[in-house]
């Protein structure tokens, strides 16, 4: 007998405007279950079954899931941040200490901006550790390993481009220092250099170009390559699990024995 | 017959189709377009007026500094030296990744903060992992009297301004 709510749940989900959005019907058949994950844009990604151990906490320990948990928070705070912060050299530091003490929740969301900062790049090391002694990066993940370190780097890029923002002398030396270690490359060390500060030192320009970088440039980056990585994961068979592998890697006892009889 | 037809026709020059000719100019253009994309894009990255400080300073009178003395300009990031020989000017900035050295008058030496690199007044390093010692930079006197270094001229070591 179906309570009252439930029936409020299921007139909503057969009305017209619901079906507009939802095409995929109400009704718990293994068909329509499949239909609601693959007709939906974001679910699409994820393959529409999976196995009850692959989504266990003990298979993945869900360091990916809790990296892409970090990278929103970021996302929704940083765009907050955004609406007191000038990347400008007069005002930006002016901005990140009215941030702190005088705008509402400023200090909530500044400090939440920097700790999932923190969390996010340990979360993308815990990820790549477990990811590298699971053995998950082997056939047919390789390719998802390197879309791994792609998104890896983004992170680290993400970290340094937003180091500068606060336009404390921390910030200043340790760019200046980050940025001359781009010198070092052969050739062409000089011009990446000018071209990353946009001038010879770091300055107005070089917090605008930061500013672009960490704001627009790498987040666009990294949600293409976020997308691309939780697609392959459906592509290259599903999330990897210890005991679903073939056992074709381990040596076969027939052969060793073969050997000892010789 | 036949065989002297076909003859004639591989010793022709390798024709190429109308299809294959557009296409590559088609690949061609192409190919133009992005190598002016990547020019374009380096030019306009590349500031063409920078509002940074000259590299030129002023450093006032010669008198006014103290005879075996060494004076930082913070804003301009050098050091004014004045020995027995003469004056010099050093670059303060340090060769290892930029940071900005100071002068520590108890030990008389110029140290970096960042990675603990030392070197002596006149440069050299004693320790650390900076790669070359403080650039000496080009030092002279105005018309006005006034002691002017350019940041921009390093010049070999050891050659005293003497006044």
């Amino acid at each position: 007998m179906p309570t009252k709510a439930d029936q409020i749940v299921d007139k909503v989900r057969e009305s017209r405007v619901w079906r507009s959005v939802f095409r995929s019907g109400t009704g718990n058949s293994t068909l329509h279950r499949a239909l609601a994950i693959q007709q939906n844009i974001f679910l699409h990604l994820f393959a529409t079954k999976v196995r009850k151990r692959m989504v266990r906490f003990s298979a993945t320990w869900y360091l990916g899931t809790l990296t892409f948990g970090t990278f929103l928070i970021l996302v929704i705070t940083g765009i907050l941040l955004m609406l007191y912060y000038h990347p400008s050299v007069p005002q930006a530091y002016a901005d990140m200490k009215d941030l702190q003490f005088v705008v509402s929740s400023g200090l909530f969301l500044r400090n939440l901006h920097r700790w999932s900062a923190q969390l996010m790049v340990f979360l993308v090391f815990a990820h790549m550790f477990k990811v590298f002694y699971r053995g998950a990066y082997r056939t047919p993940r390789e390719f998802n390993w390197v879309i791994g370190i792609v998104l890896l780097l983004i992170t680290l890029l993400l970290s340094y481009t937003g180091y500068l923002l606060p336009w404390d002398q921390l910030a200043f030396w340790a760019i200046t220092v980050g940025s001359n270690l781009s010198s070092a490359v052969p050739l062409v060390g000089s011009k990446i250099h000018f071209l990353l500060l946009g001038g010879n030192q770091v300055n107005a320009n070089a917090l605008l170009r930061f500013y672009v970088l960490h704001c627009v440039v790498l987040p666009l980056a990294a949600i293409l390559f976020i997308a691309i990585h939780f697609w392959r994961i459906r592509k290259d068979g599903g999330l990897y699990v210890q005991q679903s592998e073939p056992k074709a890697q381990a040596v076969p006892e027939t052969a060793l024995t073969a050997k000892e009889v010789k | 017959m036949p065989d002297e037809a076909l003859k004639v026709t591989q010793a022709l020059p390798k024709e190429i189709d109308r299809r294959a000719f557009f296409t590559k100019i088609g690949l061609g253009s192409l190919g133009i377009a992005a190598a002016g994309t990547i020019v374009f894009s380096y030019e306009y990255l590349s500031p063409n007026v920078l509002y940074e400080p000259s590299a030129i300073v002023n450093a006032g009178k010669p008198e006014s500094f103290a005879l075996n003395s060494v004076t930082m300009d913070v804003n301009s990031g050098i050091y004014l030296v004045r020995a027995d020989e003469g004056y010099f000017a050093l670059n303060a900035v340090c060769t290892h990744l930029g940071c900005l050295t100071a002068w520590n008058q108890d030990l008389g030496i110029i140290a970096c903060p960042c990675h603990g690199s030392k070197f002596t007044r006149t440069g050299e390093k004693i320790e650390g992992p900076a790669p070359k010692p403080l650039p000496w930079l080009k030092t002279w006197v105005s018309d006005e009297g006034d002691l002017m270094v350019d940041r921009s001229t390093d010049i070999p070591p050891l050659q005293y301004l003497r006044i």
